[in-house]
């Protein structure tokens, strides 16, 4: 499998008579992509609002952020099982519009999403102050079930992000990369002599606004497998979740997967890339068991001596990392664990809820209980009144000035669990 | 500028009055320096000195903490000082154990920073290390020079309000977790440590794992059938409007809640807080996280004495278990101040 990467790096965004890129700025017709988006029956309204890097404005609740992509050769489509055909992706060629974004925005559907600021001391905990943001606002009809209402607005998210994508269908890419995956047999006999690594990517199945997929089907119902990274790069995997959204992994931190990105830059010379592992993180001990048995399983069948296991989420998965790590390291496979901590407001506490010995290499990705306090911006976009209940809000969270304090796991990508950030934290 | 006012507190036979024998010692003050306070004003090097030094003895102090610690207390307040230095204590248990509490109670009472040090297995370093900067001695007396330039550092930037980090200052880490932005990106950091420990070579983890508390569970109820029997849940049920305002993360709080005349929790009347799980079902039928119809059909039916006319919710999601401890220990205190002999604890 080869996939090229075409990246078109977006300048500048504004609303525009079509929707198309000139000289790296974006313009969205704004009318047209309202209207896509209710040709679902179950929207009431929706509107469409931009938001650039360094504007006094903030979003809240965001649902899901989403890289515009489009695929200009190869089989299928972005977001195959969503949009489209399901034929499977991973080759050919894909345009990215690299520094946009689609980010969702509505009315609350659980307690668990998130902030993004576009300025001020929040904008540097989220990694979605620097991009160009094609902010969709939808509401559903009234009556909608919460896991219907979810649907509604992770599917606007997606079909914005493939509408916008289409932009970069005819425009020239300003950088491109090159990703080979070779068949296993092909990848066992290349590069004698240097270890074997995979990846273990732990998806978060926990039920509403819990949820991952992967080709459509809902990642609680898998048991782990192989995916190709490339697959990951078109979209095969996609988010239904941002509980607590400072560690989760909105669509566009999927799409640009960190942890595989970094993996393809030492492959070949420190050691060699042979798989990714999807696995999840379901809420019963028997799926929990199931699955860490069959991730170890399947990296035992790889035959690799190390994997790097990032984790989603906090909590209960704590204790799905620490299987898998143990598992892992019970087979002689050395790992390098990735999470993040809840150490408390003080960062007293103990950070997880569930340890091993073996875990003896460990990247964390901050404590996400560290409070912060958030300016009053000028501009709101979504709904204000929610950060007293959102995770990492409390009674009080919006004060009267106009002011929020809030705990940094209320902020979109803050502690993500993927690395796809610098934030970390040290015992002092 | 005015150099800093500093007060020592040391033991008997630091403190020059004897040994062993005089471990019944009760508080005592000398204006200036005694014994190693010579040497710890030189490491002062003119920014600070000591103006007064307060003494206990070991046995003394571990029979009376409170009496003595408030007698210490005051003793040190009367020199108006700008930091206190305690020790170091080596390995010397019930002098380690002073020292931390001595420190811990200036920092608590009179708001100024106290150093101490000690030897990492000194007992004292447990008890005292998430609660005031203990510097790594060594075990004996014998590492009385290397303490004490050490410890005089550490203080004079504490009293001067810089930030430290234990490597630097050569504290015990106090386990206390703090957020800074790193030079690399997480999957990076976590590519380079997986190259070091595949290569063999050395790397450090950026969160060594906790050790867990393990509460041994009470001996079995002897008849059930005469019980009283409670609900706690950090599943987050409460009544619907969540009255209490329990964060739906990383809770503050818990409620306690009438389950007086109550025999069927709805979706009319009750609800969960949690951010944590699909709340969809647990709204539903909150009795599926908190089981109070099936446990008045068990009362009905005799097969316990009585459900407890409340019940204590919090929010499990993201909650700090020191928050989760305190939680329980008060929940505890309550239940059993109310006779009731055992307790269901449900998550979600």
């Amino acid at each position: 499998m080869r996939l090229t990467l075409g990246k078109i790096t977006i300048k500048g965004l504004d609303f525009g008579s079509a929707t198309r890129v000139e000289n790296g700025k974006l313009f969205v017709n704004k009318e047209e992509l309202v209207a896509l988006i209710r040709e679902d029956s179950r929207v009431a309204s929706a509107e469409v609002f931009l938001a650039r890097p360094g504007e006094s404005v903030r979003i809240v609740p965001v649902k899901d952020v989403i890289e515009p992509r489009v695929k200009v050769e190869g089989p299928g489509n972005i977001f195959p099982g969503f949009i489209g055909k399901l034929d499977p992706v991973g080759s050919g060629r894909t345009h990215v519009l690299q520094g946009a974004a689609v980010v969702t925005t509505g009315k609350i559907v659980g307690f668990q999403e998130g902030i993004i600021d576009m300025t001020g001391p929040g904008a540097q905990f989220t990694p979605f102050s620097q991009t160009f943001n094609v902010v969709v606002k939808v509401e559903p009809v009234a009556g909608l079930h919460q896991h219907d209402h979810e649907n509604v607005v992770r599917m606007a998210g997606f079909k914005a992000a493939a509408y916008i994508g289409e932009a970069g269908r005819n425009t020239a890419p300003d950088t491109e990369e090159v990703y080979e995956w070779p068949s296993l047999a092909e990848a066992m006999t290349k590069h004698p002599g240097l270890p074997k690594v995979a990846y273990v990517y732990m998806l978060q199945t926990q039920g509403l606004l819990h949820d991952t997929y992967v080709y459509g089907v809902d990642a609680k119902r898998i048991i782990p497998t192989l995916i190709s990274p490339t697959e990951v790069f078109d979209g095969a995997i996609v988010s239904g979740n941002c509980v607590s959204a400072c560690d989760k992994n909105p669509t566009y931190v999927h799409l640009n997967q960190p942890i595989i990105t970094e993996l393809f830059k030492r492959h070949g010379k420190d050691y060699n890339f042979v798989g990714v592992i999807i696995t999840n993180e379901n809420v019963t001990l028997a799926d929990k068991e199931r699955s860490s048995n069959y991730t170890s399983r399947l990296a035992e069948m790889l035959g690799v001596d190390a994997a790097i296991v990032s984790e989603e989420g906090f909590g209960n998965p704590d204790a799905d990392l620490v299987m898998n790590c143990r598992k892992l390291e019970q087979k002689g496979i050395k790992t390098v664990l990735v999470t993040d901590e809840y150490a408390g407001r003080d960062g007293s506490s103990q950070s997880l809820a569930d340890t091993t010995p073996e875990a003896n290499a460990v990247i964390t990705a901050g404590n996400a209980n560290e409070t912060i306090v958030l300016p009053k911006l000028d501009t709101l976009i979504g709904h204000i009144d929610v950060v007293d209940v959102i995770a990492g809000g409390f009674s009080g969270s919006l004060r009267p000035d106009g002011t929020i304090e809030v705990e940094i796991q209320a902020l979109t990508g803050a502690t993500s669990e993927v690395g796809f950030i610098k934030l970390t934290a040290k015992g002092m | 500028m005015s150099k800093l006012r500093v007060v020592h507190y040391l033991n008997q036979f630091f403190g020059q009055i004897g040994g062993e024998d005089k471990a019944d010692t009760a508080p005592l003050k000398k204006d200036g320096v005694v014994g190693p306070g010579m040497a710890l004003n030189g490491a002062f090097k003119g920014e600070a000195e000591i103006v007064g030094t307060v003494i206990c003895g070991d046995s003394h102090f571990a029979e009376n903490m409170d009496a003595d610690l408030s007698q210490i207390i005051g003793f040190i307040k009367e020199y108006k000082p700008d930091l206190v230095v305690a020790g170091p204590a080596f390995n010397a248990g019930r002098y380690g154990t002073a020292c931390g509490a001595v420190a811990e109670a200036v920092q608590a009472q009179l708001g100024i920073p106290a150093v101490t040090g000690m030897y990492v297995e000194n007992p004292g370093t447990d008890m005292y290390k998430k609660a005031v900067y203990i510097v790594s001695t060594p075990d004996s007396a014998v590492g009385m020079r290397d303490a004490v330039p050490k410890m005089a550092a550490l203080a004079l930037k504490l009293a001067k309000n810089q930030s430290v980090t234990p490597e630097e200052d050569h504290y015990i880490s106090r386990g206390i977790r703090k957020n800074f932005f790193a030079e690399e990106i997480g999957a990076r950091r976590a590519v380079d440590m997986l190259v070091a420990k595949l290569a063999g070579k050395p790397f450090t983890t950026e969160l060594p794992m906790p050790a867990f508390d393990r509460v041994p569970p009470n001996p079995a109820i002897k008849d059930i059938t005469k019980a009283t029997i409670a609900l706690v849940t950090s599943g987050g049920i409460v009544p619907k409007g969540n009255p209490d305002h329990i964060e739906s993360s990383s809770a503050s709080k818990y409620g306690k809640y009438s389950l007086a005349g109550v025999t069927d929790l709805t979706a009319e009347t009750h609800a969960t807080a949690h951010g944590g799980y699909d709340p969809v079902y647990a709204n539903e039928d909150a009795d599926r996280v908190l089981p109070v119809d099936v446990m008045r059909d068990l009362e009905k039916e005799g097969k316990i004495g009585k459900l407890h006319e409340f019940w204590y919710a919090t929010v499990g999601n993201g909650t700090a278990v020191a928050s989760a401890a305190k939680f329980g220990r008060s929940i505890a205190e309550d239940l059993k101040a109310a006779g009731v002999h055992a307790v269901i604890v449900t998550s979600t």
